[in-house]
């Protein structure tokens, strides 16, 4: 008996919301997901700071700490000029976070485990720099592909470099979330297909299937620290990216 | 050779670059650790720079996994 690790990533469309020429717009396992996701980031920072207590309880210090944590890594990469985008830096990080986590449950479905979705997330992200990077700095933006104090005879080829990767950002920030969630969860589902290999053999077979077992009560640890560590990486290159476009000069 | 044979060895050969990323991320992460030790009191202000360069390590073994990818599902 074989499992395949790849059938959890299947998008099933569940009923069609409109159909645009061809193409049908449909609610599919992947958006209930991102619905969870949002719900549960509206009850956890809305329902539980309802109370406003002065001395917070569990339930609100999670929300709080989880504000003041996004709030100082997005001052610490970009100073108080950069708080204005704290609602949108809050926003990926927690949904980043909830989407990682909802998909560690079994039988979820991971949102950020299709490029689609990093994708879109990343792009948003890029798109956002370049046009308040124009829109703050005008022409000053180009300054961040010349950095300052670098001998004239380098410089073509330090600026082609720096163009170079400025755009390939978009491509390592998406690719990097979505590859390490599509790993993990395939990970942990061989090790899955594991117990079934082995208990299908009879009875002693029972007892072989324990080590896969504890095997992936220890990866789904791991993926739980991926999963947190991700959204964290996702969120201070987000913060460091808006830098760039605030303070262009090197 | 099969062509399809030659996509499947090329995937494998792209994914050699990621060790080197592994590479780099464990001197990231012994460097932060070593310097640490060193100076405790310093350590968790950094840990921004820590995870930034890890971020940025991790980015060229992400480009040849995404090579990798890109052969087996993509082409």
């Amino acid at each position: 008996m074989t499992v395949d690790p790849i059938h959890q990533f299947n998008i099933n469309n569940w009923f069609t919301i409109a159909k645009v020429g061809a193409r049908e717009i449909a609610f599919t396992n992947s958006a209930l997901f991102m619905l969870i996701a949002v719900v549960g980031i509206a009850v956890l920072m809305l329902g539980f700071t309802r109370s406003r207590a002065l001395v917070p309880g569990r339930l609100q210090s999670l929300a709080e700490i989880s504000y003041e944590f996004v709030a100082d890594t997005l001052r610490s990469a970009t100073g108080e000029a950069g708080m204005k985008f704290f609602p949108f830096v809050f926003t990926i990080f927690m949904f980043v976070l909830f989407a990682n986590m909802l998909g560690l449950l079994p039988y979820a479905f991971t949102v950020t485990s299709h490029i689609i979705i990093t994708a879109a997330l990343a792009l948003l992200v890029f798109l956002t720099v370049i046009v308040y990077g124009f829109w703050k700095n005008g022409l000053r933006f180009f300054k961040l592909f010349v950095p300052s104090g670098v001998p004239v005879y380098i410089l073509p080829f330090v600026v082609a470099i720096e163009v170079l990767s400025f755009f390939s950002r978009p491509i390592s920030h998406s690719v990097r979330l979505f590859a390490n969630m599509l790993a993990g969860h395939i990970t942990l589902k061989v090790f899955g297909g594991f117990v079934t290999m082995i208990a299908g053999v009879g009875i002693a077979g029972w007892f072989g299937a324990a080590l896969p077992v504890v095997m992936i009560v220890i990866l789904t640890a791991l993926e739980m620290l991926v999963a947190f560590l991700q959204a964290y990486v996702f969120a201070i290159l987000t913060c460091i990216y808006l830098n760039d476009a605030i303070h262009p000069g090197h | 050779m099969d062509p399809v044979a030659a996509k499947y060895i090329g995937a494998g050969i792209a994914c050699i670059g990621m060790g080197g990323a592994g590479v780099g991320v464990g001197t990231i992460f012994g460097s932060y650790l070593a310097a640490a030790i060193r100076n405790p009191s310093a350590a968790p202000g950094q840990f921004g720079n820590l995870i930034f360069g890890f971020a940025i390590t991790e980015a060229l073994g992400i480009f040849s996994l995404l090579i990798a990818l890109l052969l087996l599902f993509a082409l």
